[in-house]
């Protein structure tokens, strides 16, 4: 389980600390799906951060019972001179993982053929994400952390996606963060919306709507 | 209810990541291409012979008789170690910002990663032109290699406090990457490469014997060269010096490595 208490993070600007996340408080179960919805800027993001442990918090903690993956669907920190292959061999070894086993299912699932061992620089957007999206099958996690999912690829391919990580890994917990209102009703149970800094929880996925259309 | 991670398995995992990021920065910097990895050690060995072959051309005036090969060498080998580490690490934050992404990666284990490959980059030419040298006989054998192993122990120590305090302290503001720059340029004639501290007006002496790097490279030169030279080195003041050094380049990453936001 995670837990999440008390947190706080703050940001430092020009006109002194900016606070983004305001005293916030969330557990997540074994296998819960919650979906966390916000408008842009709205500090998203900075709590899946957070969540991740890619970042601290300014006060409060995060307690993390169960194994929690990075944000999701993220393809920045591939080195570009790297090959393919080397960026996921970087990514088994920080995780503790073997690689040669993943190297088929990276392949087959990024549709990047022989081109996993060029250099990540001369893919295209579309080949980096395909390859991002694969890596991150290779660990695995008893939490996925899910920042707005964004089109990966071709309509095919966000399908292959979606039976990867929604139907082949749908006992794990999931924690969702979007604007899209149909995303999170497809796979949440509950619901949560950030305004202003704060996070207002809802037990149905409708009523959180509900609130994160009126205000 | 936050139980922290137990220090055995804490260690594990950083170990693993730092074999990560040594590979990964192995490939980046070295790639696959041509003579790979040997790099590390084949571009401070072709700086050290390039300064080597220019001294003894230049015929060094250094008044004294010493062997010109085994002082080019001890000096400059040093250089190599207390310049190198600090330059690496100097803004390395930034470009590796996304790999703080996963958790188990932090600001220390890019900064071990790159002050082991330095660190083995320089000690490495300088055994291997060493023994390259004294082979064909250009040098003689050490004297004491123990004093030698403690010089060296002292240069890598300053290269390392310093470079962690620079690297952590890059990442808050710009101007140290410029001041730096300068400074090591500047260092350089006064690090005891080129000279040794015997040699100087004991004005002079006072002045450079403030630098720590004078007295690691006064003690490798002791040993290396024995009897045959006069060294001024102070271990503890050196020894004091990195210690400060240390503390406050680790509490300068603490406060930065707090304050990483991925991109």
């Amino acid at each position: 389980m995670i837990q999440i208490s008390n947190l706080v993070k703050q940001y430092p600007t020009r006109h002194g600390p900016r606070t983004v996340l305001d005293n916030i408080n969330l557990s997540i179960g074994a296998g819960e799906k919650i979906g966390i919805l916000g408008r842009n800027g709205s500090g998203k993001s900075t709590l899946i951060r957070l969540i991740s442990g890619a970042e601290q918090p300014t006060s409060g903690s995060i307690h993390r019972g169960i194994s929690v993956s990075w944000p999701l669907a993220f393809g920045g920190a591939f080195q570009g001179a790297l090959t393919g292959l080397d960026n996921l061999r970087f990514i088994c070894r920080v995780y503790g993982a073997s690689t040669e086993d993943k190297i088929p299912f990276v392949q087959e699932f990024s549709e990047l053929g022989q081109y996993l061992y060029e250099p990540v620089k001369t893919y295209s957007s579309g080949m980096r994400a395909r390859l991002a999206f694969a890596i991150s099958m290779v660990v695995e996690f008893d939490c996925f952390l899910i920042d707005e999912i964004v089109a990966v690829g071709d309509s095919r391919f966000q399908e292959k996606c979606r039976i990867e990580l929604f139907e082949k890994r749908k006992d794990r917990a999931m924690i969702i963060v979007s604007h899209s209102p149909g995303f999170i009703r497809a796979y949440c149970e509950r619901a949560s919306v950030l305004l202003d800094g704060k996070l207002t929880s809802f037990e149905q996925v409708d009523d959180a709507f509900r609130f994160y259309q009126e205000h | 209810m936050n139980k922290p991670t137990p220090l055995r398995r804490s260690l594990a995992i950083q170990a693993r990541v730092i074999g990560a990021l040594l590979m990964r920065e192995i490939l980046t910097r070295y790639g696959r291409h041509n003579i790979g990895f040997l790099w590390l050690f084949v571009e401070p060995m072709m700086f050290t012979l390039g300064v080597t072959a220019l001294w003894t051309l230049a015929g060094l005036n250094h008044g004294s008789n010493l062997p010109i090969v085994a002082f080019a060498l001890t000096g400059y080998s040093s250089v190599l170690v207390w310049r190198n580490m600090p330059a690496r690490l100097c803004g390395s934050i930034e470009p590796n910002l996304a790999l703080m992404y996963h958790r188990n990666v932090k600001v220390m284990d890019i900064f071990v990663s790159r002050l082991l490959l330095e660190g083995a980059g320089a000690t490495i030419s300088f055994l291997i032109l060493g023994i390259f040298f004294t082979s064909i006989g250009w040098m003689k054998p050490p004297e004491d290699i123990i004093k030698i192993m403690q010089g060296w122990f002292m240069l890598i120590w300053f290269g390392v406090s310093l470079g962690i305090l620079i690297g952590a302290w890059s990442a808050r503001t710009e101007i140290v990457e410029k001041i730096w720059h300068p400074a090591a340029y500047l260092l350089f004639p006064l690090s005891g490469a080129a000279f040794m501290v015997d040699w100087l007006p004991p004005a002079a002496q006072k002045f450079v014997l403030y630098l720590p790097m004078v007295h690691g490279v006064e003690l490798l030169r002791e040993g290396y060269f024995g009897s045959a030279v006069h060294a001024h080195y102070d271990i503890p003041y050196t020894a004091f010096l990195c210690l400060c050094l240390s503390l406050l380049g680790l509490a300068m990453l603490r406060i930065e490595g707090r304050r990483v936001t991925p991109e």
